[in-house]
C-alpha cells in the first residue's frame, strides 16, 4: 500500500524533473544573450543532478548518490570556468 | 529488466512514507515552477531567480527524501546526503554571483558602446 504510494509520489517528481529538464533545454537553445545560455547550462547540470538522485531512489541503489555528487561537482566547475571566460574573454590568467 | 518502472517501490512504515512522498510531491512542483520561471520570465534579471529557487529548495526537499528513505529501507541511518547539500549549499550563490557579475558587466559595456539606443536591459542609475 505504502509502496504504490511511494512509487506515484516518486513518479510524479520524475515528471516534473523531466518537464524541467526539457525547459531548462528550450531556454538553453532559444537564450538571446550569452549569460542565458550559461545560466541555462548551469540549471541543466543541477536538475539533471536531480533526476540522477531521483533514479537513486527508484531503484532503491546507493550508487546513483555517487553519479549525482560528480555530476554536481561537475556542474560547478565548467558553470564557474564559463561564467569566468564571460567576464574577463579568459578562464585562468 | 523489463518492467522495472512498474515495479513497486518497498513497503515501509505509513508515517515514514507520507513525509517522503509529501517531500518528492513538494520537490517536483518546486523544480517544475523554478523551471518554468527560467522559461517564461522576460528578463536575464528575473530569470535568475528561477534556477536558485530549485536549486536550493528542490535539491532539499529530494535529499530529504531520499536520506528518509534509505534510513527506512537499509535500517540504519544513511546521512551521506548531507554531503551533496552541504555542496549545493555552498556552490549554488557562487555560480550564482559570478554570472550575475557577468551578466552586469557584458550589459554596461554594451551601453556604453552603444549609448544612444536605448536597451531592454535592466537599467542601472546614472554614475554622474
Amino acid at each position: 500500500m505504502t509502496g504504490l504510494m511511494l512509487t506515484a509520489a516518486l513518479g510524479f517528481a520524475l515528471l516534473c524533473v523531466m518537464l524541467a529538464l526539457i525547459f531548462c533545454g528550450i531556454r538553453l537553445l532559444l537564450g538571446p544573450t550569452a549569460q542565458d545560455r550559461v545560466l541555462a547550462l548551469d540549471s541543466l547540470w543541477m536538475a539533471a543532478m536531480l533526476f540522477i538522485l531521483l533514479l537513486g531512489i527508484r531503484f532503491s541503489s546507493v550508487v546513483y548518490f555517487e553519479a549525482a555528487l560528480l555530476v554536481a561537482l561537475i556542474g560547478f566547475v565548467s558553470s564557474i570556468a564559463l561564467a569566468k571566460f564571460l567576464i574577463r574573454g579568459e578562464i585562468i590568467e | 529488466m523489463t518492467g522495472f518502472l512498474t515495479r513497486p517501490m518497498a513497503d515501509l512504515s505509513i508515517w515514514l512514507a507520507l513525509p517522503i512522498a509529501l517531500l518528492l510531491v513538494l520537490g517536483g512542483l518546486i523544480t517544475l515552477i523554478g523551471a518554468l520561471g527560467l522559461l517564461r520570465l522576460p528578463n536575464f534579471y528575473q530569470r535568475i531567480h528561477g534556477p536558485a529557487v530549485f536549486i536550493t529548495v528542490g535539491t532539499g526537499c529530494f535529499l530529504i527524501a531520499s536520506m528518509l528513505y534509505f534510513s527506512g529501507t537499509l535500517e540504519r541511518p544513511v546521512v551521506h546526503e548531507l554531503l551533496i547539500t552541504a555542496f549545493v549549499l555552498l556552490t549554488a550563490p557562487i555560480v550564482s554571483m559570478l554570472t550575475m557579475r557577468a551578466a552586469v558587466y557584458r550589459d554596461l559595456r554594451a551601453r556604453r558602446k552603444a549609448s544612444d539606443e536605448p536597451t531592454t536591459a535592466y537599467q542601472f542609475p546614472d554614475d554622474e
